[in-house]
């Protein structure tokens, strides 16, 4: 402090966002600047808000899952299969195979088409234009499956409670299967072009690092708590609908930088391949709902469950008592848990580098401020 | 179909006039000595030639922005713009036309004298540069024997341009962009200088024309590879391009000191890049890449300008292809790469052509040199990324923590009944 008290500097507040480009959305962050130099950083939340937990008071249990689509709207139906487990399990429902095989493997697409859209924002908040373009690309090929899936190109309403609408096209399977193989190409070329690009090494290495420890004691999860050298895996260590029949690796990082934040979602997306593959092998012909007829009034109780989404642990905690509609319901966002190690990455970083970061941990906010 | 007819007419009237104004600068400026004394003559041709270099750079600008967003489009498997005039080589002037309607704007904290007249000192020395640089041997404005010399000391007064516009837009992200601006462009001026005072060394004279006719046999980016790549690089900085578009960056200070700009002096500023970017590569085309000249005697005066016009599409495509590819360097980043590495290479590109012409080596010798000192990062780079890529993918197969598949129970053996499945 003593030698900008000799240089006679004073700070510089710079406010970024709501509107930049590289907010992801409508986040604020107010940067206080030495130079180039970020001292402190204060995240701002709640341009989005719309009250959704409350809305969901207001809905028969069966609608809710149409508010859970607008949580996270680059993985929705994740989304969805949070709530109905949470729904599922208050209601003690037992899902058919069948109906498990097609939530998981559409989950694992919508994982894969949420990382893409991450590897492809990333190069941008980097400067790198290209990627975004193979992203989108790949992206779309399985937008169009899920559209001839659910009918819906984001807000799919597809996963209801005791299963899912109605059982997959006839030609699902092989369509899945070509998708999955473009998808596989595409994703090897944002690998060539940008992974181990001497400017992109530069730019990630290092940069905005959050040991193990920080990490968890600040909430992270998901990919962004995977690179710092946890292997804490909601799939792996607390496995829900058929998780346990598919093999797959849990990629782990190690330095906790931004560049291992890319590469673990990176990784991921194969292993997000794998997993369908597998889904695709295994699926059986069977009933895709359950057979119970009364699933609209829950007994009085309460439930937490939670998922692996895109960006990390989704807990849903639902209250019922005994209507038709729930009670409360209060959803743990990973986005919004994954904020809170903003600060610590952030101090001391570059301007440039504050991008890098917010940028890696990849929030959605719609999501974040519900 | 009137459409149609509409477009058809506008681009051949595009086409025509192009044509038109380069006939009439072969013809014009090769007539336009030194004048005894000013009469209104002097001024009339004064006049006609900038009105013509004008419009010539405001075509190339137009021709520029087409080729970049298809050549990016390209790369990045898309198709690029498509809609407006054939190929969608109209979509820069529908551009063009759009960014004049729009409303200027000022910020009510600028200084609105200084906001305004920034973009000209930006566009104004990437225009002047255009008088002194030849397209053929008489096809150019003025052949002043200090050439190298006036595009230097000219081009680098785009630097006020962009501080002043930073500085007067009274916008934190614009100063931030204007203060970047400075340093970057400062720093990466001394590498262009030692460059092409390498060039003004072998050639042994600062004219272009000179420059040009001593590569008649050989190039000099055969000559002194590394001068070209130095030449190159510190080019790219100097026009703000990626992966070196740290004062505009879009994504971090959201296009630094143009941010609050609108309209038709935004426009200015876009003309102005798109000015330099193509300097950048005519320089280079005459400095390292033999301009107008081939090996194979001489060519007629349409002939060399269409020969030098094309070597400079080619490194600005090649300017275009490192944007397609790389992202950008941070402003720290930046910084060390100019002093640390281009400023004492370029440093040895001089020392070592000193060397050669003051001992009178062999010829051979200096891209013997050169090449033996631009090896080293290559291989280094070469060595070291792959080593890098196979350490990172052991390490994550390492730590990967591997979920094994439980066996799934059987399932009973009759499946039930398929009208069940929907309810």
């Amino acid at each position: 402090m003593t030698t900008e008290a000799q240089h006679d500097t004073v700070d510089m507040m710079l406010n970024m966002g709501p509107q930049h480009p590289a907010t992801h959305g409508v986040f604020r962050m107010v940067l206080t600047i030495d130079g180039e130099r970020v001292i402190d950083v204060t995240p701002h939340i709640g341009y989005l808000h719309r009250g959704s937990e409350k809305l969901c008071e207001h809905e028969s249990y069966g609608q809710v899952v149409t508010l859970f689509d607008r949580l996270d709207y680059v993985a929705n139906l994740n989304n969805e299969l949070a709530f109905c487990r949470a729904a599922e399990r208050l209601m003690d429902i037992e899902v058919p195979e069948r109906a498990q095989y097609i939530r998981v493997a559409l989950c694992e697409l919508n994982r894969l088409a949420s990382h893409l859209l991450f590897l492809g924002t990333y190069a941008i908040d980097l400067g790198a234009m290209t990627p975004i373009m193979y992203g989108f690309r790949e992206r779309e090929r399985i937008q169009n499956l899920f559209e001839s899936v659910t009918g819906a190109r984001m807000m799919h309403n597809y996963i209801r409670i005791g299963g899912v609408k109605e059982d997959v096209p006839p030609d699902f399977v092989p369509r899945a299967r070509a998708v999955l193989k473009d998808v596989r190409k595409g994703v090897d070329e944002i690998d060539r072009l940008l992974t181990f690009n001497e400017v992109f090494l530069a730019r990630t290495k290092g940069v905005g690092v959050i040991d193990a420890a920080t990490a968890v004691s600040c909430g992270l999860t998901g990919p962004s708590l995977r690179a710092s050298g946890v292997a804490y895996d909601v799939r792996k260590d607390d496995p829900y609908e058929i998780y346990p029949y598919l093999g797959f690796e849990v990629p782990v990082g190690h330095d906790g930088d931004c560049w291992d934040r890319y590469y673990v979602r990176l990784l991921e997306c194969h292993q997000s391949i794998h997993m369908v593959t597998q889904c695709l092998d295994q699926m059986e012909p069977g009933p895709t709902m359950t057979q119970r007829r009364r699933i609209a009034r829950p007994p009085k109780g309460e439930v937490y469950v939670h998922c692996e989404n895109p960006r990390g642990d989704i807990g849903v905690f639902v209250v019922s008592d005994g209507t038709d509609k729930p009670y409360r319901v209060k959803v743990r966002p990973p986005s919004f848990c994954n904020l809170v190690a903003l600060r610590p990455m952030m101090r001391g970083a570059y301007i440039a580098d504050a991008v890098a970061i917010l940028g890696s941990i990849d929030i959605v906010l719609g999501e974040v401020d519900r | 179909m009137r459409a149609r007819a509409g477009e058809a007419v506008v681009f051949g009237m595009i086409v025509a006039g192009l044509l038109g104004i380069l006939g009439g600068l072969v013809l014009s400026v090769g007539a336009l000595g030194t004048p005894e004394r000013v009469t209104l003559e002097v001024l009339a041709q004064l006049a006609t030639v900038l009105i013509v270099l004008f419009t010539l750079l405001a075509i190339v600008v137009l021709t520029l922005v087409w080729l970049e967003r298809k050549q990016l489009a390209r790369m990045q498997s898309r198709v690029g713009p498509t809609r407006v005039g054939p190929f969608g080589l109209l979509q820069p002037v529908a551009d063009a036309l759009k960014l004049i309607m729009k409303e200027d704007v000022a910020p009510g904290t600028s200084s609105k004298l200084l906001f305004f007249v920034a973009p000209l000192l930006v566009f104004v020395p990437g225009f002047v540069v255009w008088l002194t640089i030849p397209f053929a041997r008489d096809v150019v404005v003025r052949s002043l024997d200090m050439g190298l010399f006036f595009f230097i000391a000219i081009s680098v007064l785009s630097i006020v341009g962009l501080v002043l516009a930073g500085w007067s837009s009274g916008s934190k992200y614009a100063v931030l962009g204007g203060i970047r601006a400075a340093a970057q462009l400062i720093s990466y001026e001394i590498p262009i200088i030692m460059t092409v005072l390498t060039v003004a060394m072998l050639a042994d004279s600062m004219s272009f024309v000179v420059v040009v006719e001593a590569q008649r046999t050989v190039p000099y980016i055969v000559l002194q590879p590394l001068g070209f790549v130095v030449f190159f690089l510190a080019g790219l900085a100097e026009v703000g391009r990626t992966p070196f578009d740290v004062y505009s960056a879009e994504s971090e200070i959201v296009g630094g000191p143009f941010v609050e700009y609108s309209g038709a002096h935004w426009a200015i500023f876009f003309l102005a890049e798109y000015v330099n970017t193509f300097v950048i590569g005519a320089v280079a085309a005459l400095l390292f890449l033999g301009g107008w000249s081939w090996p194979f005697g001489d060519l007629p005066a349409a002939a060399g300008v269409a020969l030098f016009l094309g070597k400079t599409y080619l490194v600005v495509m090649a300017i275009f292809w490192v944007r397609a590819t790389y992202p950008r360097l941070r402003i720290d980043q930046l910084m060390s790469l100019g002093w640390k590495v281009l400023i004492p290479l370029s440093f040895a590109v001089v020392v070592a052509t000193a060397v050669q012409l003051f001992y009178d080596w062999p010829r051979w010798t200096l891209p013997a040199m050169s090449l033996a000192v631009l090896a080293v990062p290559v291989v280094m780079q070469l060595r070291g990324g792959r080593r890098r890529a196979l350490a990172e993918a052991r390490r994550y197969a390492e730590r990967a923590v591997v979920v094994e598949a439980k066996p799934r129970p059987q399932r009973p053996q009759e499946p039930l009944e398929p009208q069940e499945a929907g309810a």
